[in-house]
């Protein structure tokens, strides 16, 4: 179980600094498959990169990080290598160019698991079933990368960091620079990695929504470095409360809806400038809601059971 | 209208040049004026190359393109220039169609100069706040920018309001709402339909289906340069003929429904190189004796084609 409390991370720039990821606090349950959506510069990847790798230019300003009740040392990079890996894991964006070139991806995985001290002989049988479930032959582990395609890299990715059974397992962008076949296969993967206990929770990074209603248990959404809504996959997509996600979730062109039919509409104006964000709620300027009440931050509080929502219109009546 | 006959791109391979690459494979199809058809497909699908062979930035290897009757591949020198007058190109990255050292709206000068040197500098100002506002920007919130002061959404309908300062006929769109924001891509894919009322034609090429429903009559799927199934956007969207074209409406994720687990997503990779037979033969599902040979491609109702050997010799 991961517990995030008011974390707070900032990138330090010439310019000063820019408020990325603001007081974020949130739990993530044994095996959740947890959704993070957004779009361009919410702080999504942020959020899911200071949990494994805090390193500059973000600047850790406050909050902690538990994961099974004990606090990770986000702040110190020495002392965070005993989790990397090991008990936290991370499949990155653009996972294709993660492979090391001039090896061989047996012998890459191999040195690999020596650097971090794992019983290499065991974890290599382990590897062989493995990558028999993302349907990869046993004979990858003996190309180079450039031989096998970007799906086919993708996966030898995902089996890389997930061998040492995870706790937490931070999936950043993994299906965007894939088509729609390879984005399903490596989507529903993930949940069969999660089912066979390869990795316990996982938090899915992505700006597409509609794949996160295929596989999340829940979804949470950012906008412009605050958290804005939190619940289980059903009820963020049926009955959203946050003005922001319910304007995202309508503007989503799906199949069998036509503009000639049904018109969507975007949201107007844009994200503002997280260097020197607006006071209060961020959304304020661009939501039809708002109120003077909108100038102060809203609280991230749960406004019914398991649904979490920082709106004072939503929380007005509950605080 | 623009009409595509059989057309072929062969890129030539290897040290000395000895292999060839079939980017487009004999493909056909007609884009009728005031409507928007989709081209749609994977990586290495060939779809980016139909349109830059429409915008003849490369040359046509075997075939033929027609706008209203005239062969686009033959045009010359000022033919040419005249042809760029009507039809117009926008691409994926906005920030890269720029240079950054200008502002953004030297582009319209460069139109002004190059395409309508003697309008005045007055009229020619009403001419792009018109175009601009066509695109749905308010022009005092625009003008006068340099690209990094816009965003992607708005700089992509700058290059629109360009390609409408030619009074175009026809538009080559080739995954412009790729890298927008949910929250503002959908005000572009909303600004194409608008001009398409206006008796504008757009190519509209994407690898996302649900984009390509929302907004087009017609859809081409192509697979390796070959087209697997065309015809009215309806029909194949809710009954796909082309065994890579049902897989492909099963994987697109969804609102309204989850992955139907009873058709399976077969991610094998495709071979390399030249394929004699059908180009999906490899990865379907279905393939039999027949499919060594390239299946030709039939109409099976009225405007509606499919190239698969299981579906036309029935």
């Amino acid at each position: 179980m991961l517990q995030v409390e008011n974390l707070t991370v900032y990138y330090q720039t010439l310019k000063g600094q820019v408020r990325a990821l603001e007081n974020a606090s949130f739990t993530l349950a044994n095996g959740e498959i947890m959704g993070l959506a957004g779009e361009t510069g919410c702080g999504k990847t942020t959020l899911g990169h200071s949990l494994i790798r805090l390193a500059p230019p973000m600047v850790h300003i406050g909050g902690r990080v538990l994961l099974n009740g004990q606090e990770l040392p986000l702040a110190d990079m020495q002392k965070m290598d005993a989790y990397r890996f090991t008990d936290i894991s991370i499949i990155p964006q653009y996972a294709m160019n993660a492979l090391n070139p001039i090896r061989k991806i047996g012998q890459m995985t191999e040195e690999l698991l020596r650097a971090r001290k794992a019983d290499v002989k065991a974890v290599t049988a382990e590897l062989k079933d493995r990558l028999e479930m993302v349907k990869l032959p046993q004979e990858v582990l003996n190309m180079y990368p450039i031989e096998l395609s970007g799906g086919m890299k993708q996966r030898m990715v995902m089996v890389l960091s997930t061998l040492l059974n995870p706790e937490l397992l931070i999936a950043d962008e993994i299906t965007s620079a894939l088509d729609v076949a390879s984005q399903r296969a490596v989507a529903e993967m993930l949940v069969e990695f999660r089912n066979q206990h390869c990795c316990n929770s996982v938090i899915f990074i992505t700006h597409d929504i509609s794949i996160l209603y295929q596989i999340a248990d829940s979804i949470l959404i950012m906008y412009a470095g605050q958290l804005a809504e939190k619940a289980s996959t059903e009820t963020i997509i049926r009955s959203p409360r946050h003005p922001y996600t319910r304007l995202l979730i309508s503007a989503l062109p799906e199949i069998g809806v036509r503009y000639s039919d049904k018109r969507l509409t975007g949201i107007p104006g844009k994200t503002p400038l997280l260097l020197n964000p607006p006071q209060g709620c961020r959304f304020r300027e661009r939501c039809p809601l708002a109120f003077e009440k909108c100038a102060e931050v809203p609280p991230f509080i749960e406004i019914e059971p398991g649904h979490f929502a920082a709106c004072w219109k939503e929380t007005g009546s509950h605080a | 209208m623009l009409k595509l006959d059989h057309v072929s791109k062969i890129y030539k391979t290897g040290t000395f040049g000895g292999k060839e690459l079939h980017a487009v494979n004999d493909v056909s199809f007609e884009i009728p004026d005031g409507e928007v058809v989709s081209l749609i497909g994977e990586s290495g699908s060939g779809k980016s190359t139909i349109g830059k062979m429409i915008l003849r930035l490369i040359g046509i290897t075997r075939g033929t393109i027609e706008l209203d009757g005239v062969n686009v591949g033959a045009l010359k020198g000022s033919e040419l220039k005249e042809y760029y007058r009507k039809v117009q190109g926008v691409f994926q990255d906005p920030f890269s169609s720029y240079n950054p050292i200008f502002k953004a709206d030297r582009i319209f000068q460069v139109i002004h100069d190059e395409f309508y040197p003697h309008v005045d500098a007055h009229a020619w100002a009403d001419r792009v706040e018109d175009a601009l506002k066509d695109g749905g920007l308010n022009p005092e919130h625009v003008l006068h920018k340099y690209p990094h002061q816009l965003s992607g959404g708005q700089l992509q309908r700058f290059l629109i309001a360009r390609a409408l300062l030619l009074d175009i006929k026809f538009l080559v769109a080739d995954e412009i709402i790729s890298m927008l924001d949910a929250s503002t891509r959908i005000d572009v894919l909303n600004l194409l339909a608008d001009l398409k009322k206006r008796g504008l034609s757009i190519l509209f090429i994407t690898h996302d289906l649900s984009l390509a429903n929302y907004i087009s009559e017609q859809a081409v799927i192509l697979y390796r340069g070959c087209t697997a199934e065309r015809g009215i956007t309806e029909k194949i969207f809710n009954q796909p003929l082309h065994p890579y074209t049902q897989m492909l409406i099963a994987s697109v994720p969804r609102l309204d429904r989850k992955w139907d687990s009873e058709i399976s997503v077969e991610t094998k990779a495709a071979p390399l190189g030249a394929v004699n037979g059908c180009v999906y033969a490899a990865r379907c599902p279905l393939a039999f004796e027949r499919c060594k040979q390239r299946p030709p491609e039939v109409q099976v109702e009225p405007g509606h084609y499919v190239a698969c050997w299981k579906v036309t010799e029935k």
